[in-house]
């Protein structure tokens, strides 16, 4: 029986949705191939907390628990999935592309000498081999991907697939695994939440985005309410995040963050080609622009020509008229 | 010390990207190329890093065709002081093997700070940062927006979703550097002249054998027309109605 590996991400106890809709994809290919999923889950005292795992579909999960896992450390959970894939000779290596998986990925990815694809948004299997799409040039172009090594490995984009409870109440209950030596020449010294529950926007599924527009950083406030009754992140374009008004962090495009939200609502900006590539993989586009001639109002699946200072701040007294 | 930079060669953001007649590659013919983006922030913290802590050289390496040798000019204007091109015929899209070639190299110049960018923009695999870690078995912070190097050890915060990781280890080390790190100088008037005359070294490099392969590009499936929903605010009832009843996303 093959195996297919997923790294189940967890923080603080809590295993991230982009997690599992990697379990989930996992499950899909392994009911086409026949494969068993095996999740791996890496943390401090999260055993309790595994068993949603085998409700995404997996066949089996491995647990390493320790208090030197408590903090994601690239060497020691390296040593960990490695030695889980090495037991199970799994065949195929699954990732999300979040930036725990794209810090972790490429150095299994080494230590096992195979070649990885990341950031994936299609994922299927053919003649036993891994078949994926990603974006190029932060998605102007996709690539088709055949991967050859062994095992086979892959990162898949946040937000693209489904997580899906396909055996709901099912009880898996977690194999505890040897752990091999966790001694590492990186050390954690510190880990700062910005703002406590800051949502960031390459896990979002809805993203409110300012751009030159919105004239100066005293005047995100604007941005922020509808985002705040929206549930979503707020957003930065490269003009906004240049003039210093947002974080870096905020930054969508191909020198910032490539997102895929449900819905993306874009406030002041003319959707330049680099901004478009970074956003453009969302369900839904949004564009509030005063100019009707920019480059976004054509592109957007709905607009309203107008002032973003007016626009924006009836649309939040509307969503939270239905919300409430 | 030595200090490291591996930097690469790639399509300005502004590009618009046609693909090639065969289907697998891009058409480089109406593209300018620029030093990838976050390997500017990589050059400038070696260069800082060279003035603070009295590191003897900086060398940076690229991995690509003759053409990268216009990002190493670049490099060299903004004050590196040696470069080498590893020459390559193929186009890899293989992070691996260019993570081979370029380990050899760092392995040579026996730098003990290596820097690059946090991705490349071209294909934003993000994965050779972390891979020269284990062919090289020296520690790698990614995504790293603060710097700092005592002795021989290294404070790096790095971005994480909604938040920052402090992280110590000490050198010889990789660091992949994130917007915010520094500002990147622009090249002295000095710096340019000298480039121009700058002798570039080149290696002719044999990529590994991939295992994967592109197959095909294609372009992103064309989005349907949108509407203009209305002018001003009166139009927001009705967009509000769309995203609920139409576009089901609130």
């Amino acid at each position: 029986m093959s195996t297919i590996l997923v790294f189940a991400e967890q923080q603080d106890g809590v295993f991230k949705k982009a997690g599992f809709e990697v379990v989930s994809q996992a499950r899909k290919l392994a009911d086409e191939s026949g494969a068993d999923v095996v999740a791996v889950a890496i943390g401090s005292g999260i055993e309790d907390k595994t068993g949603v795992l085998g409700e995404y579909g997996a066949d089996r999960i491995l647990l390493a628990d320790d208090e030197k896992l408590e903090n994601y450390n690239p060497e020691t959970y390296k040593n960990v999935f490695v030695a889980a894939a090495r037991d199970t000779k799994a065949e195929i290596l699954l990732f999300s592309a979040t930036t725990t998986g794209k810090d972790l990925a490429p150095r299994i990815a080494a230590a096992m000498d195979s070649s990885m694809a990341s950031d994936c948004i299609g994922i299927g299997l053919n003649d036993g081999k891994l078949n994926v799409d990603r974006p190029l040039y932060a998605g102007k172009v996709f690539a088709h991907i055949v991967i050859e090594g062994n095992p086979q490995i892959a990162s898949l984009r946040p937000n693209v697939f489904e997580a899906v409870k396909s055996r709901e109440g099912q009880n898996v209950s977690a194999e505890k695994i040897s752990l091999p030596d966790l001694a590492s020449k990186i050390s954690v010294i510190e880990v700062r939440r910005s703002g406590g529950d800051k949502l960031d926007v390459s896990e979002a599924e809805i993203i409110v985005t300012g751009g030159r527009g919105v004239r100066g950083p005293e005047h995100f406030d604007i941005i922020e309410e509808l985002a705040h009754s929206l549930d979503a992140a707020v957003g930065a374009t490269r003009a906004a995040v240049d003039a210093g008004w947002r974080p870096h962090e905020d930054q969508v495009g191909q020198t910032g963050k490539v997102v895929s939200p449900n819905l993306y609502i874009l406030c002041g900006a003319s959707g330049a080609i680099q901004h478009w590539a970074g956003m453009s993989g969302s369900k839904c586009i949004v564009a509030i622009n005063k100019d009707e001639n920019a480059p976004i109002m054509k592109k957007a699946d709905y607009s309203i020509i107008g002032d973003l200072f007016e626009v924006v701040p009836v649309m939040t007294a509307e969503v939270k008229k239905f919300r409430e | 010390m030595k200090i490291a930079v591996c930097l690469k060669q790639v399509p300005d953001t502004e590009a618009n990207i046609k693909i090639a007649s065969d289907q697998k590659s891009i058409d480089e013919s109406a593209i300018k190329f620029i030093v990838n983006p976050y390997d500017e922030y990589a050059i400038e913290e070696a260069l800082k890093l060279k003035e603070s802590q009295g590191a003897e050289s900086v060398i940076a390496i690229t991995l690509g065709p003759d053409r990268a040798k216009d990002a190493l000019r670049t490099a060299v204007a903004m004050g590196v002081d040696d470069v080498v091109l590893l020459k390559t015929s193929a186009n890899s899209s293989d992070a691996l093997s260019a993570a081979k070639s370029l380990a050899a190299k760092i392995k040579e110049t026996g730098a003990e700070m290596i820097l690059l960018g946090k991705e490349a923009i071209d294909d934003g695999s993000m994965q050779v940062g972390p891979m020269l870690s284990e062919l090289l078995n020296i520690p790698c912070i990614t995504v790293v927006t603060k710097l700092e190097v005592n002795g021989s050890s290294v404070k790096a915060e790095r971005e994480i979703e909604g938040g920052v990781e402090v992280l110590q280890t000490t050198m010889p080390c990789i660091i992949t550097c994130q917007k915010g790190l520094n500002e990147p100088r622009f090249p002295s008037i000095r710096g340019v002249m000298m480039a121009k005359k700058k002798q570039i070294s080149e290696e002719a490099v044999e990529l590994d054998d991939a295992k994967l392969a592109v197959s095909s590009l294609s372009y992103p499936q064309s989005r349907s027309e949108g509407k203009i929903v209305g002018e001003g605010t009166e139009a927001v009832p009705e967009l509000i109605r769309l995203l609920r009843e139409e576009a089901k996303v609130i």
